[in-house]
């Protein structure tokens, strides 16, 4: 098995905040993070399956940017990842939930069993990794 | 599964000599990591936890929380300090090999009595060129 890993940048803002919560909860919970704040995300897909014979890729790294570019880019870079997608509306973005969603959306566009794990990087003090697990073994 | 790393960095010394090498023995072992002086680095560590994100928060550890643990535990304890004054370090060699345990044994208790998170790995950059890292990350492959 061979892993390929392509990385794009794109840049959000946010805020953490539940609507069922009031002002004060909210602070409670998410703290400096309730304001109106933003990032410049670095996500790394990693694939992994065995090359083609013939072309000797796992997937053609331009085919993985169309797909990058339709599900990541154009629906997150430079909006509001409250406002302006519709995922976050009854959870906070935490670094967390914004890569669940990420990988929710590359396993449904990329082919089945390619998506070996996603890292998101929010700054380079934190990032969330998502690692799918290897199937059963082949027999 | 789900893991979340955050990067600290300090700088601290060390000097890699084994309490019961001979001066001729340290050199040949560790050479010039031996210096009786010490030398430093700027470390970078790297802190990974696994665990259930909570629906509530939307997170597997409050991230301020898991400041405040290692500044409490590793911060205090060993940022611009030389390692080998530590206790720990007195029948131990202060190689970035055993600090990364070391680490991830400071970790592990606090964070696991304080959150619902577990720490899964440490991984120490001691300087551009060399990395090490301690634990088995959840067995992610």
């Amino acid at each position: 098995m061979v892993r390929i890993t392509r990385a794009i940048d794109f840049s959000c803002s946010l805020r953490c905040r539940r609507p069922d919560l009031s002002e004060e909860e909210n602070r409670a919970l998410f703290g400096r993070r309730v304001a109106q704040h933003g990032h410049n995300y670095r996500l790394e897909v990693t694939l992994r399956g065995e090359p083609d014979p013939v072309t000797g890729m796992v997937l053609d790294l331009k085919d993985l940017q169309t797909v990058l570019d339709r599900e990541i880019m154009d629906r997150f870079d430079h909006r509001d990842l409250n406002a302006d997608t519709p995922y976050f509306e009854k959870q906070p973005p935490t670094p967390e939930n914004l890569a669940r969603v990420i990988q929710g959306l590359l396993l449904d566009a990329l082919p089945g069993g390619m998506l070996d794990r996603i890292r998101l990087r929010q700054d380079d003090q934190l990032w969330v990794d998502v690692i799918e697990p290897l199937a059963e073994a082949a027999s | 599964m789900i893991a979340l790393t955050r990067r600290y960095a300090f700088p601290a010394a060390h000097a890699l000599r084994h309490p019961s090498f001979s001066e001729a023995q340290n050199r040949r072992v560790y050479g010039k990591c031996a210096n009786p002086g010490g030398h430093g680095h700027d470390y970078g560590i790297e802190v990974t936890v696994a665990g259930p994100v909570d629906a509530r928060a939307g997170r597997l550890i409050d991230p301020d929380l898991l400041d405040e643990i290692f500044e409490e535990n590793i911060g205090s304890r060993f940022s611009h300090r030389l390692l080998n004054d530590d206790p720990i370090f007195q029948e131990r060699v202060p190689t970035a090999e055993n600090f990364a345990e070391v680490i991830y044994a400071g970790l592990a208790e606090p964070v696991a009595e304080r959150s619902t998170a577990r720490v899964v790995g440490v991984r120490i950059v001691e300087t551009r060129r060399n990395s090490f890292s301690y634990g088995d990350y959840g067995n992610r492959g």
